[in-house]
Parts: C-alpha cells; sequence; structure tokens
C-alpha cells in the first residue's frame, strides 16, 4: 500500500503526473493535481517526474503500465524527427549591421553542433547583405543562407516569418535559435506556432541531454526566483530564444571556409502584412529604477547631499539610474522614489553599484537578485561585501574619479 | 471597435521569497493579482473604446479564481468577462494556449486584440505573437503608443532596443502593449459595484470553444518543463586589491570580460 502526498503549494498544474498515471492522478478545478487512486499503476513515475517535486510517494507501489512510453526515447526511434539534422541561427541584421548576439549564438551554436557531429547554418535576410556573411562564417557557421527580397530590407513579421519556414521546411534543421531582442522575440513565436513546433523564451544556458540527444534549455522564470529547464521531446526543430550577452562567441577566425547558399523564399506583397512608417533610433529614455539596465547607489557613507555628486556623476557615464539605501532617504540626501530595499524598490539591473552602503538585510532584499554587483566600501566587514561580485575596499570620494575615468577610457557601456 | 484584451492572473513575483533552507519558492501567502502589463493593455482598449465606440471584453484561462482578474477588468470599465475553465487546458504551454484562447477569440469576435507584452510569472511574451498566427492577423509587439486607429488601419509606436519604428497594420489585428503605452486607471465605485455584484462571469469549456484535444493542455503542448530548480547561490565575490589606480582598472577590465552590461 502506498501512500501519496501532493504539496499544493508546490503544485502547478501542469498535468505531467497525469499524464505518467491517468488512474492515479487527475487535475482538480482549481488545477492542483489530486490522488485519484496511490495504487494505481505508474504513481512513483508521476512523482518523479513532477518538476517541482511537489508529490512525495511513500510505501510499495504498483510499477508502470507496461505500455506506458519511455520518459525520453530518442528522437530518431520517432518516425520523421530523425530527418532533422544541424543546428541553425537567425543572423539577425539592423540597417545592414549584425546584431551582436548573432556572433554569441553561433559561438553556443558551434559548440552544440560539434557536439551532435552536426553542421552549423546562418540564415541571413535582407537586402544587399551578403557582404555579412564572411563575419558569421568567421563566427562558426559552415554554411550561410541568404534570402534577399526588397521586402526584407527592414524587419517585418510576416514576411520574415514566411521566409524562414519556407527555408526551415527545406532544410529541416534540429535546432533553430534566436536572439531574445525585441525583433527575435516577435519573430520566434510565430514560427513555431506555424509549425507546431516548441519555443523556450529567453533561454540563458543550453546543452545536449546525453543519449538522446535533445536539447536541454534553461531559462529564469518567476521574475529570475526559480530555473526551468524545458525539452521538446516529440517535434522538430528545437527553438529557443536566447538571452543577448550571456553565451560566449568564440574568437573569430578568418581563413575559416564555409558555403553560401541563396535561397529563393518566393516573397510577393500578400507576405506583407505591416509597414514600417520609419525607424527612430534616440538615446535610451531615463528609466525608472524598475527597469534600469545599471543602478549606482549610495548610502550612508556618501554623507550628504554633495556626496551624491560624486554618485550623480558615476551615473552619468554609465547612463544609470540612481538609488540609495534608506539612510540616504531618511537624511533626505535623495528622494524616496530612488529608494532600494525591503521598504523601497526591488531591482534587478545587469550591474547594480553599492557605494557606501552597508547592507543591511533590507538593502540587500531589493538588490540582491541583480545580475552583477560592485560595492566599494571603507569598511571590510560591511555585509554588502557578501552579496558582491566584485569588492573595492576604500574611500568611495577617491575611488569614484578614479573609476569614471577608467569608464571613459574604455568607452564603457556606449 | 469590438475589442478583446487578454488578462492573466499572475502570482506577485516580487512578493516571491524564495526558502533558504530548501531554496524553493514558498508561495503561501503570495499575493494573486492581475498581470501588470494586461492593466496596461485593459487601459488602452477603454481608450479606444471612448474614442471609437464599439464594447471591450476581457479574456481570461485559468482556474475559477482567476475570476477576480476579470472581475478588476470590468471594474476598470471592460464590459463583457469570458473565462476559459476546463481541467483539459491544463498544463498548456503557449502553443496550446495560444490556441486555446484564439478559438475563445472567434467566438467572441473582434476588430482588435490587446495583450500585455508579457506575463511575470512566465515572461515568455510568446501568448501574443502566437494568437496572432492562429488567427493570422498583423502583429505589432512592444508597442509603446498608439497613434491612430481609424479608417481600418492602426498605426503604433513598437519600441526597439535603440529607439522605436513607426508601424501600420490593417484592422482587424493584434497588438502587445509594455508599460510606457499609459497609465492605467483606477476602477471606479460605480465600475466596483457592477463588476462584483451585478455582472456575471461567462464561462466557457473545451467544448464551448470547440476545442480539439489534441491542441489544448498538455498534449497540445510541445514543451514540456524538465525540472524547475532554485538558480545557483552566489559564488564567494573577490575583493580587488591594489592601489587606487589598479582596482579602478582591474573592474572595468572584468566588467568588459564578462560582458555585465549588454
Amino acid at each position: 500500500m502506498a501512500e501519496v502526498k501532493i504539496n499544493v503549494d508546490d503544485c502547478i498544474g501542469c498535468g505531467i503526473c497525469v499524464k505518467k498515471s491517468p488512474e492515479g492522478y487527475e487535475i482538480n478545478d482549481e488545477m492542483k493535481a489530486v490522488v485519484k487512486n496511490p495504487n494505481a499503476p505508474g504513481i512513483k513515475e508521476g512523482a518523479d517526474d513532477c518538476p517541482t517535486n511537489a508529490i512525495e510517494v511513500i510505501g510499495d507501489v504498483a510499477p508502470a503500465p507496461a505500455a506506458a512510453p519511455a520518459p525520453t526515447a530518442a528522437p530518431s526511434t520517432k518516425p520523421g524527427l530523425a530527418e532533422y539534422k544541424g543546428v541553425m541561427v537567425f543572423a539577425e541584421q539592423r540597417g545592414g549591421e549584425l546584431v551582436k548576439v548573432v556572433i554569441e549564438l553561433l559561438g553556443r551554436g558551434r559548440g552544440l553542433a560539434d557536439e551532435l557531429g552536426v553542421p552549423l547554418s546562418a540564415t541571413l535576410m535582407g537586402q544587399g547583405v551578403e557582404g555579412l556573411a564572411p563575419q558569421l562564417i568567421a563566427a562558426g557557421a559552415d554554411t550561410v543562407y541568404i534570402i534577399q527580397d526588397p521586402r526584407l530590407e527592414k524587419y517585418n513579421t510576416s514576411c520574415y516569418a514566411n521566409a524562414m519556414i519556407k527555408l526551415i521546411n527545406s532544410i529541416k534543421p534540429e535546432i533553430v535559435l534566436y536572439g531574445a531582442t525585441h525583433i527575435g522575440r516577435d519573430l520566434a513565436p510565430r514560427i513555431a506556432k506555424r509549425l507546431g513546433t516548441g519555443l523556450t523564451a529567453d533561454c540563458t544556458e543550453l546543452t545536449i541531454e546525453e543519449g538522446t540527444n535533445m536539447l536541454l534549455q534553461t531559462r529564469p522564470a518567476f521574475g529570475g526566483n526559480i530555473m526551468a529547464t524545458i525539452m521538446c521531446p516529440d517535434h522538430r526543430p528545437q527553438m529557443s530564444t536566447v538571452r543577448p550577452g550571456i553565451m560566449k562567441a568564440i574568437q573569430p577566425d578568418a581563413s575559416k571556409q564555409g558555403e553560401i547558399v541563396n535561397f529563393d523564399a518566393g516573397l510577393t506583397d500578400a507576405d506583407v502584412m505591416t509597414r514600417i512608417i520609419e525607424i527612430i533610433k534616440e538615446r535610451k529614455q531615463v528609466a525608472n529604477l524598475e527597469d534600469a539596465k545599471v543602478i549606482v547607489s549610495g548610502g550612508r557613507g556618501v554623507g550628504g547631499t554633495d556626496g551624491f555628486k560624486t554618485i550623480q556623476a558615476l551615473a552619468d557615464v554609465l547612463n544609470a539610474e540612481i538609488g540609495g539605501s534608506r539612510v540616504a532617504v531618511e537624511k533626505g540626501w535623495i528622494s524616496k522614489d530612488h529608494q532600494v530595499g525591503q521598504t523601497g524598490k526591488s531591482v534587478r539591473p545587469q550591474l547594480y553599484i553599492a557605494c557606501g552602503i552597508s547592507g543591511s538585510i533590507q538593502h540587500r532584499a531589493g538588490m540582491q537578485n541583480s545580475d552583477f554587483i560592485i560595492a566599494i566600501n571603507k569598511d571590510p566587514t560591511a555585509q554588502i561585501f557578501t552579496v558582491a561580485d566584485l569588492g573595492i575596499v576604500g574611500d568611495l570620494f577617491e575611488i569614484i574619479p578614479v573609476l569614471i575615468e577608467e569608464f571613459k577610457a574604455a568607452d564603457f557601456g556606449q | 471597435m469590438d475589442i478583446i484584451v487578454c488578462v492573466k492572473q499572475v502570482p506577485d513575483t516580487t512578493d516571491v521569497k524564495i526558502d533558504p533552507k530548501t531554496g524553493t519558492l514558498i508561495r503561501e501567502g503570495v499575493p494573486s493579482i492581475v498581470n501588470p502589463d494586461d492593466k496596461h493593455a485593459i487601459e488602452e482598449a477603454l481608450r479606444l473604446k471612448e474614442k471609437f465606440g464599439g464594447k471591450v471584453t476581457v479574456l481570461s484561462m485559468g482556474p475559477p479564481q482567476a475570476g477576480d482578474a476579470l472581475r478588476e477588468a470590468s471594474a476598470m470599465g471592460a464590459d463583457d468577462m469570458v473565462l476559459l475553465c476546463d481541467r483539459a487546458f491544463a498544463g498548456a504551454d503557449t502553443w496550446a494556449t495560444s490556441h486555446t484562447l484564439g478559438e475563445a477569440a472567434k467566438k467572441i469576435g473582434y476588430d482588435l486584440i490587446i495583450c500585455g507584452r508579457e506575463a511575470i510569472d512566465g515572461d515568455t511574451a510568446q501568448i501574443g505573437p502566437q494568437m496572432a498566427e492562429h488567427l493570422e492577423l498583423p502583429q505589432i509587439t512592444y508597442v509603446r503608443k498608439v497613434e491612430s486607429a481609424d479608417g481600418g488601419k492602426i498605426v503604433c509606436e513598437r519600441a526597439l532596443e535603440d529607439g522605436y519604428e513607426r508601424v501600420e497594420a490593417n484592422l482587424p489585428a493584434l497588438l502587445t502593449v509594455i508599460s510606457d503605452v499609459n497609465k492605467p486607471r483606477y476602477p471606479s465605485v460605480r465600475g466596483i459595484v457592477e463588476a462584483y455584484q451585478e455582472k456575471e462571469i461567462t464561462t466557457w469549456t473545451a467544448a464551448d470553444i470547440n476545442a480539439d484535444s489534441a491542441c489544448i493542455g498538455l498534449d497540445g503542448s510541445p514543451t514540456s518543463v524538465k525540472k524547475s530548480f532554485a538558480p545557483e547561490p552566489k559564488g564567494e565575490g573577490e575583493i580587488l586589491e591594489g592601489s587606487t589606480s589598479e582596482v579602478c582598472k582591474q573592474l572595468v577590465t572584468k566588467l568588459m570580460d564578462k560582458n555585465v552590461v549588454r
């Protein structure tokens, strides 16, 4: 006799347990899993496969039904899937220039392709963009597919999607990667939908599963509070959008040989669903703290309103927003809307620079999920150093002016 | 102009805490809210309705309690509420969800569909584009401003990383909006009374929208979650040593090497 417990708080109602053991589990009206029969076949497998480990099985259990499919069958055993071979990268360009993430995708794509023993291709779309192909080959591509058409000169969803779908159906790659840019995240979902395949958004890690050769796609969810690994077992291609700045590019190799293939997508005016009237470039608008990429924060060590001018100078050179600790706000050195912490704002910028902040629990609660943290503080025992990736012990008024010059010299963040 | 707004009820992720012992999410006591981007979608729909007439229908897929999100939207001024609620919808990824919402949208009828860019629990931003594909509609995503919507056409500003573009599409169309697009209104007292005491939520099951069971829920989902886990705790940080000029140089070099700011 088995006893099965389900932690309702952890259940996300995904239904995987029901699939493993239709007689053992069901989803109730609250979209939570409940136990129908703890002694049903497959009850243990349902618990084992629960992605949030919400199910606990105690005692002896019935074995899985004999007919149950293997949890992860090799793709080659499924008809059709084996036809899909190779890794493809969508080589996004804007105004005739490759977007940086493309080179990163080729770097990671190269690794995946080598592990699978398959070729890596890049797909370049636009008008008069063939000159970019050598860069893609140097960055790792074996083949560059070029689709040129006046309708592809500026990005528009339907033409790009239609062209890409034709190419994918013709080449049949097993993996297609897109940058998680405003264009990649507009385009890829549309392609996935029409191809009837899966798409995992904003991935930060891509690996190949041993044995099955399937793509394991890992991404943050719940505002970065949890990570999830997603698979696309029965459909091809396996597609991901990938967060810019995460994957490592390989050293460009100008001597690398590659093939350039022109592909005719046969677009007509009927493929055009939206028209770009104009594209306007602008310097990043002043954003609020929650959306800021970089935040420079000051605390007790800043000493006063004048001290915040130093913080402002550093923020200016980094195109950053300014934050403050509770002390700085309570003393009136900076206004309340800049306060970071449990009683202020929770932020997670790409870079957080804490200057003269001791790092009380309440401050750390509001900023410790930042991607990268720098702490500058006189006191080497300050709590802020426990969450910092890099720390400098010293007087912020001495350090920041030097730092500003270094950032300027390196053209950082421009 | 008849507008459908897709709304999701989500846990307030800014309120989510991690159990320090197990490293798992503590969901207990986390309030459910209307997904923030969706509030901007509702607001934009109400403004268009005020200009052009028609009605605004808010649509959600979820358990019965997701009706609270619809009532909140209705209190802001939405006319009708439709909840897609069926065990058969459970376990849906974005493919299956967009199929389900798309089939419901066909049944409701529309000139325009507005979604929030993304939900704060899943952060995929895929439902809008995939619904547009399902319905074969033009899409404009990352909308930061609706310029005009008359003469059977809509013109929007679509945000890009380094600026924006002005895009035109024929109606019917689908938009996904970002928070820059407007400031959502507060519900009026009359709106609250109507939404919570007078109006009824229309609830549809899979059968009501004639959904093909192979295209919804777990069966209609090409992707599956293999596992979920707490992000790795931060490794030990590094304290830079040396003269002021040396540590500043090191720091900038390390930031560049690690590609910290993108």
